[in-house]
């Protein structure tokens, strides 16, 4: 980038290395967090929400697809509006930007899924405090062009999603029988000869699934199969 | 009595880490020796204690549909409740700036050792989500939310305390290689919220 281009506001619009939108770099901002760069597997980060909505897979994605849409749209703010931001305040202005985008989510869910949101209760708020959002706005997007940041977000926003529908599903699956409330294994009845499915055998629902621990011991197993079988991930000691 | 009775509740049963897992960022980070967890936990106490009274106010002097009425008749049914988010980060994020200085000040060595943790305290989610909590719980007075603010506090503080003290023990253990670090702590905070479940139904 020439010192021309850094003083027209138009830079901030133009792709600052002449490459393809899809260029080989560009594809693995998206794709490196799904695995080797995992946020919460690897990076330790938004792990607080993660667990507490994974229930049920339906709570579950909206709350990805919520978080996917605050990190993609904050980091894009954040990254055109990065060289004017004064770096001693930078955390409060990335804090009301954040803001200012879950309250829209926010308001959103709560017009067209009323239902979810409830569910989610707090957990929609806490977005601004989800430390995704915060550590790709400070790792990335202030150091890097808009377009570049839109895809660092929706990347790591999916490697986070991705954790919560594996988690969600476990829960759901062993904990109450269905998949997004659709009675998967067979109806369970009152007496053994009015259930049907994998209940007619006598199988019982997991009822510790549903409870919080259970949430922390899924995304360990999470942690330690990945890492088996991805080995340079492996902490030193 | 109903303030001893909310004060178990917010250290034990509802306790920040082991039932709702608000504020494991730095819960996990700042976890590996119990020094450092020590300090932090210490800061968040104080922070708690401060902002969900503080916010409390906010919310129902400034915010709730009605919320204006003591402005006159006119303000009586304007709804700022939408705002709730924003205001309250506000305040967080200042308090936080001001618990920063003063550990600058007068604990020069901690503040080297928490590090970057100290400013993200601000984005701590147990933080924000104590004063969500005390939102959707209806507190009737600021009393019963400063109350739940220290106990929520406290809780974060046994959790992290905890957690620490078993890590720093863990070290000479021989955990498989894939769980070291951190697997192994997520599922010991399994374990542990499991053993915090225990606690469900106390009342005094």
């Amino acid at each position: 980038m020439s010192k021309k281009a850094k003083k027209s506001p138009i830079f901030l619009f133009v792709s600052e290395e002449k490459e393809p939108l899809f260029s080989k770099k560009n594809r693995k901002l998206v794709t490196d967090p799904l695995n080797d760069d995992n946020p919460i597997t690897v990076q330790v980060l938004g792990i607080c929400s993660a667990l507490a909505i994974t229930v049920q897979l339906k709570p579950a994605l909206v709350m990805a697809l919520a978080v996917m849409a605050v990190v993609a749209l904050s980091n894009v703010v954040v990254s055109l509006i990065r060289n004017i931001i004064p770096n001693r305040i930078r955390i409060i202005v990335q804090l009301v930007v954040v803001a200012a985008l879950v309250i829209l989510v926010d308001q959103v869910l709560k017009a067209y899924s009323y239902e979810v949101s409830k569910q989610l209760s707090v957990f929609v708020g806490l977005i601004i405090t989800n430390c995704i959002v915060m550590g790709r706005l400070e790792a990335f997007a202030l150091g890097n062009g808009p377009w570049k940041s839109f895809l660092d977000g929706i990347g790591n926003a999916a490697g986070y999603g991705i954790i919560l529908i594996i988690v969600a599903f476990f829960r759901e699956l062993l904990g109450s029988g269905k998949l997004f409330g659709m009675e998967i294994l067979g109806h369970k009845g009152v007496t053994l000869a009015e259930s049907t499915g994998l209940y007619a055998l006598g199988y019982e629902n997991n009822g510790f699934m549903l409870l919080p621990p259970m949430a922390l011991i899924i995304v360990g197993i999470i942690i330690w199969v990945q890492r088996s079988r991805n080995r340079k991930l492996i902490e030193k000691e | 009595m109903d303030y001893i009775n909310l004060f178990v509740k917010s250290i034990f049963i509802e306790n920040m880490i082991f039932a709702y897992f608000l504020g494991m960022c730095s819960y996990l980070a700042v976890s590996k020796t119990v020094k450092t967890a020590v300090g932090l936990g210490a800061a968040v106490i104080f922070v708690l204690l401060v902002t969900v009274p503080a916010n409390y106010m906010i919310d129902n002097y400034l915010l709730k549909p009605g919320a204006l009425s003591w402005l006159g008749e006119g303000y009586a049914d304007v709804d700022l409740s939408f705002l709730s988010l924003i205001m309250f980060i506000a305040v967080v994020a200042s308090m936080v700036q001001l618990v920063e200085m003063v550990v600058e000040k007068f604990a020069p060595s901690l503040y080297g050792a928490l590090g970057i943790f100290l400013p993200l305290i601000a984005v701590n989610c147990a933080i924000l989500g104590g004063s969500l909590f005390m939102q959707t719980k209806d507190f009737a007075s600021v009393g019963e939310s400063a109350v739940y603010g220290l106990g929520s506090g406290i809780g974060w503080f046994l959790a992290i305390l905890a957690i620490a003290a078993i890590r720093e023990k863990i070290a000479y253990s021989n955990v498989p290689a894939p769980l070291r670090g951190l697997g192994i702590t997520f599922i010991i905070t399994g374990l542990m919220a499991i053993g915090f479940m225990s606690f469900m139904g106390i009342s005094l």
